[in-house]
C-alpha cells in the first residue's frame, strides 16, 4: 500500500499481514509514517494506492464498508480525545448508543463493566476535565472497548502522559493483551514490546524497515537504521 | 550548623498554613485599587473632578427639577433647563405600543408580558428538551391570534397598525429563532467536502453580506410581493421578518464557522473512530461544543438584531424607535426629542442589558465542563 500527503510520499510500498490476536508494536523516529499507518486502518487516513483489508472487508472510499470497519476497529488516541462536555459514563456509553442502537441503560451497564476492567469505575460521574491523563486515557480505552471492537489500536497513548501515569495505562493494555485482543500499537515503551508483542515493527521514512519478535528484534536489529534508533532509544 | 527541618528525620509538618489575611477596610480598599500607582492616582482625581462636575448636573436636570406630570405650560416654563418627563407621560402609549387602537391596547400588553414570560421560562437549560419547540408553537399562535384579532370576539386589527415595543419583540424574537437553525445548517454546508454544496453555502453568506440591512428591508418589501405567485399576499411585517431572518442567517453562520473551527481535530476524529455518522457527530459531539464556545458572539448577534429592528421605520412599520418619532410628530411636545430618546434608549438599554447578562450565566452554567 502506498500513501501520499500532497506530493509528500508518506508510506511507501507497506506490505503487512497482522493475524487475529496478534500484539503488533510499530515504532520508529517521527516522521516515520508509523501513525499514518495505522490510521489507514479505520480510514481517518486514506490510502491511494494499494488495498487495507480489514477482517475479512476491503476498505474503500464506501461509506457503508468504512462504517462497518469502524465498529470492529476501536481506537485510541495520543491525546486521549475525550468528549469534554459529557460525563465519564456517557462518553463511554454513546458509542453503543449512537452506533449499536443498544437501549440507553443497557448502555450505561456495559459502560460501568468497561470502566470498571479498566478501574476507573469510580469516576463515572465526572467530566473528562476533572481527571488525571492516566485516568483519562484509561477512560479512553473503555470507551473503545464498550463497542466490544475485534481490533484496538494504539496512537501513542502514553506519549501526552506524565511518567508517573504511564504505568497504569500500560498496565490496562496488558490486561487486554492478555484476553486475546489483536493489537496493534504505535509506541516508544520498549519495555511494553518487548514483554508484550508478537512482533515489533520499525519503521523509518514511510518504509518497514524491519519487523521481527521481540527477543530477535531487540537482540540482534539486522539493519543498520534500527541499530541507530535503538541505540537512541533504549536505556544505557 | 543545624541540619535544615526538612532533613531532620521524622519531622516533616505536614498542614498547610493560612495565608496572611489581606488587608481589609474601606481604606485598604482605595488605596490598593484607586490609589495604587502615581498615574493610578491622577486618573483617580482626574475621575473624580469630572464626576463631581457632571453628577450633580445630570442629577438635577434629568430628575430634580424635572417636570413629570403631563402638563405642557409647565414644560414650556422650563425653557429646556430640566427635562420634561412630562412628555412620556403624555406620549408614552403611543411609543409603547404605535398605532394599534388605543382601546385595544391591553391585548399586545398582555401578549407581550405572556412572550416575556414565556422566554424567561424557556431560559433556563432544564427547560430544554423535547417538548419546548412545540410548545412554542401555541405559543406564538396565541400571540399572533392576540394582537390580529377576529376571533372570540375581539375585533380585527391590521398588521400594519401594530407597533412599538411589542413589534421590536416579537420580530427580534422570530428572526433570531429562524436565523439559528438556518445559520448552523449554512456553515456545515459551508464546511462540507461536497463542492456544491460547499460552493452554494459560500455563495449565499458572503453575497448575504455585502449588503446593508436596508436594502435587504426594501427588497422583502417592495420586490418581494412582484416575486409572489398571483393571490398569496403576505402583509409587511411578515416580509420583513423574512427578510431579516435570511440577512441574520449568513452572520449567525460565520459566527457557528467560527465554534465549529475552534475545535480540535481530535473531536471529530475520536467520533469518527466511534462509527459515529457525519449527522450524528455533528449532533451529540461537534455542535453542543461549538454551539456552547460561541455564546458570546450569538448574544452580540441577537443584540444588534434587536437593535437593528428599529431600522423597519424606512418600510413604514413602526416599532419602539418607530412610534417615538410618531410621537414626536405632535408640534406641541416636538421639542422634547430628547427626553422621548431618553426613554426609549432606557428601554433598549434595559433590555441589552438583561440579555447580556443571562448570557454571561449561560456560558458560565453551560461551560461548566469547559472550566473544571
Amino acid at each position: 500500500m502506498n500513501k501520499w500527503f500532497g506530493r509528500y510520499h508518506v508510506l511507501r510500498d507497506i506490505d503487512l499481514t497482522v493475524d487475529r490476536g496478534e500484539r503488533i508494536v510499530v515504532c520508529g523516529p517521527s516522521g516515520s509514517g508509523k501513525s499514518t499507518l495505522i490510521r489507514c486502518v479505520n480510514r481517518l487516513e486514506e490510502h491511494q494506492e494499494g488495498t487495507v483489508i480489514v477482517d475479512g472487508v476491503e476498505l474503500t472510499g464506501d461509506r457503508r464498508s468504512v462504517e462497518r470497519i469502524r465498529r470492529e476497529v476501536g481506537m485510541v488516541f495520543q491525546q486521549f480525545n475525550l468528549f469534554p462536555h459529557l460525563t465519564v459514563l456517557e462518553n463511554v456509553a454513546l458509542g453503543p448508543v449512537e452506533v449499536l442502537k443498544v437501549p440507553r441503560a443497557e448502555a450505561e451497564t456495559r459502560a460501568r463493566v468497561q470502566l470498571d476492567r479498566v478501574r476507573v469505575g469510580d469516576q463515572a460521574k465526572k467530566f473528562p476535565g476533572q481527571l488525571s491523563g492516566g485516568q483519562q486515557q484509561r477512560v479512553a480505552i473503555a470507551r473503545a472497548l464498550c463497542m466490544q471492537p475485534r481490533i484496538m489500536l494504539f496512537d501513542e497513548p502514553t506519549s501526552a502522559l506524565d511518567p508517573e501515569m504511564v504505568k497504569e495505562v500500560l498496565d490496562a493494555m496488558l490486561d487486554l493483551a492478555g484476553q486475546g485482543m489483536t493489537m496493534l500499537v504505535v509506541t516508544h515503551e520498549m519495555g511494553f514490546a518487548r514483554s508484550v508483542a508478537d512482533r515489533v515493527i520499525f519503521m523509518d521514512q514511510g518504509r518497514i524497515v524491519e519487523q521481527n519478535a521481540p527477543r530477535e528484534f531487540f537482540a540482534h536489529p539486522e539493519n543498520e537504521r534500527t541499530r541507530d534508533f535503538l541505540a537512541k532509544v533504549l536505556p544505557r | 550548623m543545624a541540619a535544615p527541618a526538612q532533613n531532620r528525620p521524622g519531622a516533616v509538618p505536614d498542614e498547610a498554613r493560612e495565608p496572611p489575611p489581606p488587608p481589609r477596610g474601606p481604606l485598604a480598599w482605595l488605596r490598593r485599587n484607586l490609589f495604587a500607582t502615581a498615574p493610578s492616582t491622577v486618573a483617580t482625581l482626574a475621575a473624580g473632578v469630572a464626576l463631581g462636575w457632571l453628577l450633580p448636573r445630570a442629577a438635577d436636570w434629568l430628575f430634580l427639577r424635572a417636570v413629570y406630570a403631563p402638563d405642557y405650560e409647565a414644560c414650556r416654563a422650563l425653557d429646556y433647563r430640566a427635562a420634561c418627563w412630562g412628555f412620556v407621560a403624555e406620549k408614552h402609549r403611543l411609543i409603547l405600543f404605535g398605532r394599534y387602537p388605543w382601546a385595544e391596547q391591553w391585548r399586545p400588553l398582555l401578549a407581550t408580558l405572556l412572550f416575556v414570560a414565556a422566554l424567561a421560562a424557556s431560559a433556563h437549560p432544564r427547560a430544554w428538551r423535547r417538548w419546548l419547540l412545540p410548545a412554542w408553537a401555541p405559543l406564538l399562535a396565541a400571540f399572533f391570534l392576540l394582537l390580529r384579532g377576529g376571533v372570540a370576539g375581539l375585533s380585527p386589527v391590521d398588521p400594519s397598525a401594530w407597533g412599538g415595543l411589542p413589534l421590536t419583540i416579537v420580530l427580534t424574537a422570530v428572526v433570531v429563532a429562524a436565523s439559528i437553525p438556518m445559520g448552523i445548517v449554512l456553515a456545515l454546508g459551508r464546511r462540507s467536502r461536497m463542492p456544491l454544496v460547499r460552493g452554494l453555502a459560500t455563495l449565499y453568506i458572503e453575497l448575504v453580506r455585502g449588503v446593508p440591512l436596508i436594502t435587504v428591508l426594501f427588497v422583502a418589501s417592495f420586490l418581494f410581493p412582484l416575486l409572489l405567485p398571483q393571490g398569496l399576499r403576505l402583509d409587511a411585517l411578515a416580509r420583513v421578518a423574512i427578510g431579516m431572518t435570511f440577512f441574520q442567517a449568513a452572520y449567525m453562520a460565520e459566527v457557528v464557522r467560527g465554534g465549529l473551527q475552534a475545535l480540535p481535530r481530535g473531536q471529530g476524529e475520536a467520533a469518527e473512530a466511534l462509527g459515529l455518522g457525519w449527522w450524528r457527530a455533528q449532533r451529540r459531539v461537534i455542535l453542543p461544543q461549538a454551539l456552547v464556545l460561541v455564546i458570546p458572539s450569538f448574544v452580540n448577534s441577537l443584540l444588534s438584531t434587536f437593535l437593528d429592528t428599529s431600522l423597519v421605520t424606512v418600510v413604514s412599520l413602526y416599532d419602539l424607535t418607530g412610534s417615538l418619532r410618531l410621537a414626536l410628530g405632535d408640534p406641541q411636545w416636538r421639542n422634547f426629542f430628547l427626553e422621548g430618546y431618553l426613554f426609549v434608549a432606557a428601554i433598549y438599554f434595559a433590555s441589552s442589558f438583561g440579555m447580556s447578562r443571562y448570557s454571561h450565566w449561560l456560558e458560565r452554567h453551560l461551560g461548566r465542563w469547559a472550566r473544571a
